[in-house]
């Protein structure tokens, strides 16, 4: 971690070890064997990530280059190479755009609002009382522990056109008739549902990462800052934010990794079959490859999200190298 | 966290009162919000069923009945799915953690060249979004005869656990001070020793939490068990998936199906959290 584990390894030190009882020994010890034994406790994990990850990565760039069916899965043809045919394909479609622009719009929608919910309902638990807090802090761990199979159950109920809550509820307000609405008769307001769900889903993770944090705010220079005359929005804007940068710029790119692959919550919702309205990347890969058996065009659809999302893993691999540095 | 409200002494005692109340009632009604869903789940499935399909729905408890886990387990084979779930998590878990523990120990108290390369892939691997790489799994498992096989998922999910595991011990071992074992060694353990005795007793809390964590990880994957498990070889989150697929969905045994699904893991789950939620942002803020 720190700089004084690290500099000894480019000195490559003594073979043999030193005789024992000599003051540095522990210290030596650890340098002189720290070349093949690191290794040697990493090749179990390398091995299965190289199998299980590394392997289908490549297989992913192949075959969206191949010309990959049911008889090539079968086995009775061999795959083809297509060159970028079936880039070419699915950039040429209309649809596919439809689709990009759905799951961009989609995953920023859910990411700002779980980032904003978050952020509001971190500095709100610094506000309330202790067993309120205490309250809100089990809902939301619970929440967060709820498989996503059961959320998307839960609220594929909560939003029932004939016998769902939501619609019992927002009936009640005074001019309001939402009695048998079906909300998922059209794919805005469906996805605006799905995304409420992976909202929900998502804010407690944000809620506690982001309380964690804010402990750590150094009370004097909020004091400061209030002294030289700012307000609660000056304390937030110049002290509270500058300081969770690093937390923020981490939970957002996983935010964003996550919501651009939302998958079960559609999936599910839908009962299988998601309409075309309702498709995000995940699935219309997922339909392309397993419906409509096209498997190379299925792979570069996931290969083109993969592509989406790498300035945003960047980002978050320099923030968590840097946090890595710091220790 | 509540010295930051409570010793502030800016305003009159009178006022804060006051703006405490306000912030308290926000703070209701964010809990009612956030935990609605919870609430209708275990309040439909306690529900008598024909109390659960009413246009306009009662929203306090009518009266409870078990009739709804009954028809739950009717359905469809309960403990068979739940069975697989729990032999796929826990090979998982165990396998993950051996293999992540050796792996975290690596990059945390060895220096070595190439360390930095391994962390980035490690972190790398973690950030795939794990939809994307379906179909080539799905084609490898076939290759490799593992298509619906319980050990084809387990290695399958060792691709998310593992790395998860690996940097969340990483962040546990670090913490350790490493005197600490320089100073059994000096007193003639060996690395091995040191590592045993030392090392070891302090992890477990972490390794623990890291180990339920991963099993609830595993527990609640959906499209992967889908994908690769036959219909008669299904795990539990799918058991709960096909209930909605059903032809004229019986809700209430539904809501009674989520909750014997969820209960439990919620449970664990709220038990590790704290020590997850340190473990995973341990040094993420240092001013």
């Amino acid at each position: 971690m720190s700089a004084d584990t690290t500099t000894p390894a480019k000195v490559p030190p003594p073979r043999q070890a030193p005789p024992p009882g000599v003051p540095h020994a522990p210290r030596r010890k650890r340098t002189s064997r720290g070349t093949g034994v690191p290794w040697l406790l990493l090749a179990p994990c390398l091995l299965i990530l190289a199998l299980v990850m590394g392997y289908p990565l490549v297989r992913l760039v192949t075959l969206s280059f191949q010309s990959f069916g049911q008889s090539q899965l079968w086995g009775f043809k061999p795959a083809e190479w297509v060159g970028f045919d079936n880039f070419s394909g699915i950039l040429g479609d209309g649809e596919f755009w439809g689709v990009v622009v759905r799951t961009i719009v989609f995953a920023a929608g859910s990411v700002i609002f779980t980032m904003v919910a978050g952020m509001a309902l971190a500095l709100l638990q610094q506000k309330v009382s202790g067993w309120l807090k205490t309250l809100i802090n089990i809902v939301l761990v619970a929440s967060w522990g709820m498989p996503v199979i059961v959320a998307t159950t839960v609220f594929k109920w909560l939003f029932d056109t004939d016998y769902g809550v939501f619609n019992a509820l927002l009936s009640k307000l005074p001019g309001v008739d939402m009695v048998g609405h079906n909300w998922f008769a059209s794919g805005p307001q469906g996805l605006l549902v799905i995304m409420l769900l992976v909202v929900w889903g998502a804010v407690p993770f944000v809620v506690i990462t982001l309380s964690a944090g804010l402990t750590q705010v150094p009370q004097e220079l909020e004091e400061a800052a209030r002294l030289d005359g700012a307000g609660a929005w000056g304390v937030f804007r110049y002290v509270t934010l500058p300081i969770l940068k690093p937390i923020i710029v981490m939970l957002t790119t996983l935010s964003v990794i996550w919501d651009m692959g939302v998958f079960p919550q559609v999936f599910v919702m839908r009962g299988g079959h998601p309409e075309a309205d309702f498709q995000l990347l995940s699935t219309y890969s997922y339909d392309r490859a397993f419906v409509v058996n096209d498997y190379g065009q299925g792979s570069a659809i996931a290969l083109v999200t993969v592509v989406l999302l790498l300035g945003v893993v960047a980002v978050y691999m320099r923030q968590m190298l840097q946090i890595g540095e710091v220790e | 966290m509540s010295a930051l409200t409570t010793d502030a002494p800016r305003k009159p005692t009178g006022g804060r009162r006051k703006s405490k109340v306000g912030w308290n009632l926000l703070g209701l009604l964010v809990f009612v919000v956030v935990g609605f869903p919870l609430y209708w789940m275990l309040d439909t499935a306690f529900k008598p069923a024909k109390d659960a399909i009413d246009p306009d729905p009662s929203l306090l408890p009518t009266g409870i009945t078990l009739d709804n886990f009954r028809r739950a387990l009717d359905i469809a084979d309960f403990w068979g799915p739940v069975g697989r779930s729990l032999i796929v998590s826990l090979s998982v878990v165990v396998i993950g953690v051996i293999v992540g523990l050796l792996a975290a120990l690596a990059i945390s108290r060895f220096a070595f060249r190439g360390r930095k390369i391994v962390i980035v892939g490690i972190l790398a691997v973690q950030m795939v979004p794990l939809v994307s790489m379906i179909i080539p799994v799905f084609l490898l498992l076939n290759d490799l005869d593992q298509y619906d096989k319980l050990s084809g998922l387990v290695i399958t999910y060792l691709t998310f656990i593992l790395p998860f595991t690996v940097w969340t011990l990483r962040g546990f071992i670090v913490n350790i001070p490493k005197e600490l074992e320089e100073a059994a060694m000096v007193d003639g353990c060996s690395r091995t020793g040191a590592f045993i005795r030392v090392v070891f007793p302090l992890l477990a809390p972490g390794m623990v939490a890291t180990s339920v964590y991963g099993f609830i990880q595993a527990w609640n994957e959906y499209l992967y068990a889908l994908m690769l498990l036959s219909q008669e070889h299904q795990t539990a989150t799918v058991w709960l998936g096909n209930f909605t697929t059903k032809h004229g969905t019986e809700y209430a045994p539904m809501m009674a199906g989520a909750t014997m699904m969820a209960v439990p893991i919620v449970v664990l789950f709220l038990i590790v959290q704290r020590k997850m939620a340190a473990g995973l942002t341990a040094g993420a803020v240092k001013g």
